[in-house]
């Protein structure tokens, strides 16, 4: 992949940015130029998410591509956001069979994978277990 | 929905799947359509159109412009050839293009095929071209898989509604019992449910006897007026309905990740068409790429309750003999997944069936009615069609 197609993405992959609707106040990830319910009257703006939110479903990859070959087994889950949406992201700072189901994670920024030996090296948002110790 | 006419299939048939290494794309879309022309008693002259469902001839074997390439190779120049695609469910929908074409009234005699060759690339290479089914941007590139994307369904399922790997296994032991007994089938051998749960783990919790394997195959029908239909045939086929639906590219925002709406909104309208109920129906090919896609399909396409369809394997309801038999030849796991040819050679199946023409053992006794459900990708597109006997 020539570089624009990793670094058109990279604002939305770095700080985990959506879409809303500021018409019917809907939020969507992933980002989007269409309100699916407004339709033309929606008017879409950019929106940050806070990072948090429970895993909705997961799965421990143990076939995967040669990019992510290196990194197998990994966790790969749908995340619900607090506010609403889902994303789809690894799991990492986690034992594969730690994971759960309901477990609060929050996204953090990680590399993504590299693309071959000496390619371009992408990041993005990863998210891990939410770890709360330090308040005690 | 305008429909001028009734259509009916005059032939239908498939090479067999699997690792063909002697055959070529064109090899294996010629030898589909020598068969379904001959058939048929017609010639290459008698064709008005061809649509052929590929995935990515591009990325499999470095060729596109597969519409031209297959009339070309089949000698049926100069009629209009058009290649369609729809990941997993192109065949589904060169079907569905066909359908139209002839209830329309614009052609009379139309042949609908698939072809996909995959096994002249590494099988990295093939699942790298696959992948390209879910949303690129924000599922494949933080690491998604094909099976991984099925996985999160599976588990997201089992959390609702208390399915177990046991009951997954079923799926695939009941689906190589049927391949066992079909000649075209990829893996003609039976499995356990102990083999099936031991085996090595793809993306948990799916394992290596969860996922279709990666065939080379190809099908193909032809279609005509129900009106003209005998002339070629003395048991056409009757096409009841074909109804293609679309839903998001990725899982993300989707309603329900348990449910294929686009399944859903096909089969609701193909059963309206049809005019039929689900208790009339005698057999179903349904799109299983994964164990649990074969458990959604059953209770997305309405012939179970949301979160029981996987009971109906544990009385092996859906055997060849049972209320419901589901994939009579193998089903994608182990009859293949020639992914561009598959919706083809799951209506080549209903036909084998609706004619009592299936070998022994997997023939369901006075089949009259089949219904074909053919999924792209995670569901984004589904095709379901129903068939019933002239």
């Amino acid at each position: 992949m020539a570089p624009p197609a990793h670094w058109r993405r990279a604002k939305e992959r770095y700080r985990l940015l959506g879409s809303k609707c500021e018409n019917c106040g809907s939020i969507y990830f992933p980002p989007t130029k269409v309100c699916p319910k407004c339709r033309r009257r929606g008017k879409i703006v950019q929106t940050e998410f806070s990072g948090r939110g429970k895993v909705f479903s997961y799965t421990i990859i143990h076939a995967a591509p040669k990019t992510f070959e290196k990194y197998t087994p990994y966790i790969l889950a749908l995340i619900e956001l607090e506010e609403g949406p889902k994303v789809m992201s690894q799991i990492v700072d986690c034992k594969p069979e730690e994971v759960k189901i309901g477990m609060e994670v929050e996204a953090c920024f990680r590399k993504l994978f590299e693309q071959d030996d000496d390619g371009i090296i992408s990041y993005g948002f990863k998210f891990r277990p939410i770890d709360d110790s330090w308040r005690k | 929905m305008f429909k001028k006419r009734d259509v009916a299939i005059i032939s239908a048939a498939a090479t067999k799947c699997g690792e063909q290494w002697d055959k070529s794309i064109k090899d294996l879309a010629w030898e589909a359509g020598v068969k379904a022309v001959e058939e048929a008693g017609i010639s290459g002259k008698d064709i008005e159109y061809l649509v052929v469902g590929n995935m990515s001839g591009g990325m499999f074997v470095g060729q596109e412009h597969i519409g031209a390439l297959v009339a070309d190779f089949l000698g049926l120049n100069p009629i209009p050839s058009l290649r369609v695609e729809g990941a997993c469910a192109s065949g589904g929908i060169a079907f569905f293009q066909g359908y139209l074409a002839v209830a329309s009234g614009l052609y009379d005699i139309v042949a609908v095929g698939g072809v996909e060759k995959m096994t002249d690339v590494e099988q990295e290479q093939a699942t790298t071209a696959l992948s390209g089914a879910m949303d690129f941007e924000w599922e494949a590139y933080f690491g998604a898989t094909f099976p991984g994307i099925y996985a999160l369904m599976a588990k997201r399922y089992m959390h609702e509604y208390g399915l177990k790997r046991e009951s997954l296994a079923k799926v695939s032991v009941k689906n190589h019992y049927h391949g066992s007994m079909n000649p075209l089938a990829h893996f003609r051998n039976k499995i356990t449910v102990d083999e099936a749960l031991n085996a090595p783990m793809v993306a948990d919790p799916l394992g290596k006897y969860d996922c279709c394997p990666i065939s080379d195959g190809a099908a193909l029908v032809i279609l005509a007026p129900l009106e003209i239909a005998k002339k070629y045939t003395d048991t056409p086929i009757i096409v009841k309905s074909s109804v293609m639906a679309s839903d998001t590219l990725s899982l993300l925002r989707r309603r329900d990740i348990c449910t294929l709406d686009a399944t859903v909104n096909a089969a609701e309208k193909a059963f309206k068409l049809a005019h039929l109920e689900r208790s009339q129906v005698d057999v179903i090919e349904v799109h299983d790429c994964f164990t649990i896609a074969e458990i959604l399909a059953i209770e997305d396409l309405g012939f179970a309750k949301k979160g029981e369809g996987w009971k109906l394997y544990e009385e092996g309801e859906t055997y060849v003999g049972g209320r419901l038999p589901v994939n009579t030849d193998g089903g994608l796991k182990a009859s293949g997944h020639p992914v561009g040819a598959t919706g083809i050679k799951q209506i080549v199946e209903l036909v084998k069936q609706l004619r009592g023409e299936a070998e022994k053992g997997r023939q369901v006794d006075n089949a009259e009615v089949g219904l074909a459900h053919n999924v792209g990708g995670s569901g984004a597109t589904a095709v379901v069609t129903i068939l019933s006997r002239g």
